[in-house]
């Protein structure tokens, strides 16, 4: 039974969907990395509209902040400081053996994803049509994340936390030792 | 008692030793930042990360002691996950005792390496006690992490900052291969927890599921490169060459202890229906690793290299008793285990004990008449490589640690005589190594141009006495040793087995 969805949905469905694949197309084919990387932030924030679409404000929310938020101005940061933002030096990675081998890659995941339709879900994966709207009933959007992530995946949650603190401290370490060993 | 893994609370308790050496491990992170960095400073954590090492083993033999168990969980509580605990602390306790000496004469001061190998061996522990492929992954992001740092810790030298990049770049891209393999494996099952997938395999009837052989074989290739089993092992030689000698150690004896033990665990708890699947391709993994291993060990003349092959070699000896694929097998795994990194740890610290600032002498031939000039080191040496071979009296433990896994391939529900045959002659060509080692150290004249190796240090030569002590102890009396490894076998595999029967 396909649910009904208004025509408002529909349309603003297909105007991100579009807006998305459009701005992830237009990334892909820019010469200057900058430019590049704000259409990627737009396939951003119109996968952040689509989350919201969903269901998963939450989601969305954490979509605009953190990828479109931070790790893009990082990214941004980075092109800048080390001034690798000259077209000339993105030429050699666009010549005629990657882009073959890109769509390659594409096709490739392309079909995955078709065969992983066709393939039959385990039961337990399936869950009611309404399940969110049931879900959402109970608790609100935060609390759908942080039901599971403090009860089912806590230790798996604390343990990235300890995860970031060894990446921190060995960089810490090894580019400090970089300094007091430099000839 | 039981724990209740599903309360928070109970979960911490369970979690007890894994938590305590995580939590000291934090506060020695903060008392190593706080003075400034010198070879003094290194030492004092080093020693405290030392006693942290010992109070954790102390809480791990209660816990163990105490007999806990578990609900079914993201973790386990049982023998097998204490008695891994033992052999990494262990490990990790003469990795920090040879680092103590090391870092003075190379030069290394931060302390934090001592934090890192710290959290290192928690991440490790988690990776014993894990019944989840959520925390297998975590554990082994968290065990690997703090190693891509440590074998880059000598940055001055080239060949350590090539390792930690190669090391890393392969870490990074078996990581990718592991990931793939457990979502596919959640894919097939719907589940990420150990028992709970067998069961689902069982219900369901996934027993030819593509999608879920796919997501075992991808497991399998990403373990392959952790514990460098051969054609996985290209890495191995070159990391364990260029790293810090007691990281190398570190390496060799507890991530390849931490790799195998999650291993254990989630073939035995997760596939062991599917046995008939995958007995094949680990029977080759483990002859091709056995066979790659010995021979390429035979043309190496660095001392580093010939061990890392070496321990390319034991990572097929050890796959063997994977294959068996019962609690005999992880019996036979424990005990071999504990021999390896005992006798691993012992070699290491001997060519610590005999190396110069800057480690430009790993050559074989550098020991040649070591037994005139360094009677003690040369004795202790040969007890590793004898144990390491499995020869009888000498060699301790290491005979009665190939014996077991031979007894339990040929005891086998599915006896494997081809591969105890392949185990039993390549064996016989280690030899050819082991005992080069051993010939050029007693019977080679000492060139007259050779340096006499200064005194080694207290804290390395400890390392090497307590190692061999261990070896040939435990080599006249291992019944005490196999009676602690018979007990210790993953708990859900013992209720598969009883259900079977």
């Amino acid at each position: 039974m396909e649910p009904h969805y208004s025509l408002v949905y529909v349309f603003l469905f297909y105007l991100f969907g579009v807006i998305a694949l459009a701005s992830a197309l237009t990334f892909v084919t820019r010469k200057s990395p900058v430019a590049a990387a704000l259409w990627l932030v737009n396939t951003m924030f119109s996968l952040a509209a689509l989350y919201v679409m969903l269901d998963a404000q939450f989601v969305g929310v954490m979509q605009v902040l953190v990828y479109a938020g931070a790790i893009m101005v990082v990214f941004l940061f980075v092109v800048m400081l080390l001034n690798l933002g000259h077209p000339s030096e993105l030429a050699a990675a666009r010549g005629t053996g990657w882009k073959l081998a890109a769509g390659l890659i594409g096709l490739g995941l392309l079909s995955e994803i078709m065969v992983i339709a066709r393939t039959k879900l385990p039961e337990q994966l399936i869950v009611p049509r309404d399940f969110n709207e049931q879900q959402l009933q109970k608790l609100n959007v935060v609390g759908m994340i942080a039901e599971p992530l403090f009860k089912d995946y806590l230790l798996a949650f604390e343990l990235t936390s300890v995860l970031l603190l060894v990446a921190i401290t060995g960089a810490v370490v090894l580019g400090r030792g970089r300094a007091a060993g430099a000839r | 008692m039981q724990f209740d893994l599903s309360m928070p609370a109970q979960l911490t308790s369970a979690l007890g030793p894994d938590l305590l050496l995580m939590g000291g491990a934090m506060i020695l992170l903060l008392w190593s930042g706080w003075r400034r960095e010198s070879d003094e400073h290194q030492r004092s954590v080093g020693v405290l990360s030392m006693v942290l090492c010992v109070l954790t083993m102390v809480a791990v033999g209660y816990y163990a002691y105490r007999g806990y168990t578990a609900t079914n969980g993201v973790i386990a509580v049982d023998n097998f996950r204490w008695a891994a605990d033992e052999i990494f602390l262990i490990a990790t306790l003469g990795t920090i005792a040879m680092s103590l000496d090391y870092n003075r004469r190379e030069g290394i001061t931060p302390g934090e390496s001592h934090v890192l190998l710290l959290l290192s061996t928690s991440g490790m522990m988690i990776l014993a006690a894990a019944r989840d492929l959520i925390i297998v992954f975590l554990g082994i992001e968290l065990m690997s992490i703090a190693i891509y740092v440590l074998v880059g810790l000598n940055r001055r030298r080239e060949r350590s900052a090539e390792g930690a990049i190669k090391y890393f770049l392969l870490g990074a891209f078996s990581t990718a291969f592991l990931l793939y393999g457990i979502a596919l494996v959640y894919g097939a099952t719907g589940a990420t927890n150990f028992v709970a997938i067998r069961s689902n395999i069982i219900s369901y009837s996934l027993e030819h599921s593509g999608l879920l052989l796919v997501g075992i074989a991808l497991l399998l290739v990403g373990f392959g490169f952790k514990v460098a089993a051969a054609p996985f092992h290209m890495w191995a030689p070159d990391v364990y060459e260029g790293a810090p000698t007691p990281i190398t150690a570190y390496m060799a004896a507890a991530v390849k202890a931490a790799s195998f033990a999650v291993l254990f665990r989630l073939w035995l708890e997760a596939f062991p229906t599917l046995i008939s699947t995958w007995h094949e391709a680990v029977w080759w993994l483990a002859a091709l690793t056995m066979i790659v291993g010995n021979l390429v060990a035979l043309a190496q003349r660095n001392i580093k290299r010939l061990l890392a092959y070496s321990s390319i070699a034991h990572a097929g000896y050890i796959l063997v008793a994977l294959v068996v694929g019962t609690n005999l097998g992880s019996s036979a795994f424990m005990f071999y285990l504990f021999a390896y990194t005992v006798a691993t740890l012992g070699a290491f610290a001997v060519i610590v004990a005999l190396g110069r600032a800057g480690e430009d002498n790993m050559g074989v031939e550098e020991y040649a008449g070591l037994w005139s000039v360094r009677p003690g080191l040369a004795v202790a040496m040969a007890v590793f490589m004898l144990a390491l071979l499995g020869f009888p009296i000498f060699g301790g433990i290491g005979f009665f640690a190939k014996w077991y896994i031979l007894e339990a391939a040929l005891k086998a529900p599915f006896p494997q005589t081809r591969l105890a045959v392949i185990l039993v002659v390549m064996s016989v060509v280690s030899a050819g190594y082991y005992l080069y080692v051993v010939m050029v150290m007693f019977m080679k004249p000492r060139s007259s141009t050779a340096i006499l190796p200064e005194r080694a240090g207290g804290w390395t030569r400890a390392v090497v006495w307590a190692s061999a002590a261990i070896i040939l102890i435990f080599g006249l009396f291992p019944d005490a040793l196999v009676s602690l490894t018979q007990r210790s076998t993953p708990a859900v595999s013992k209720e598969v087995a009883q259900r079977s029967r």
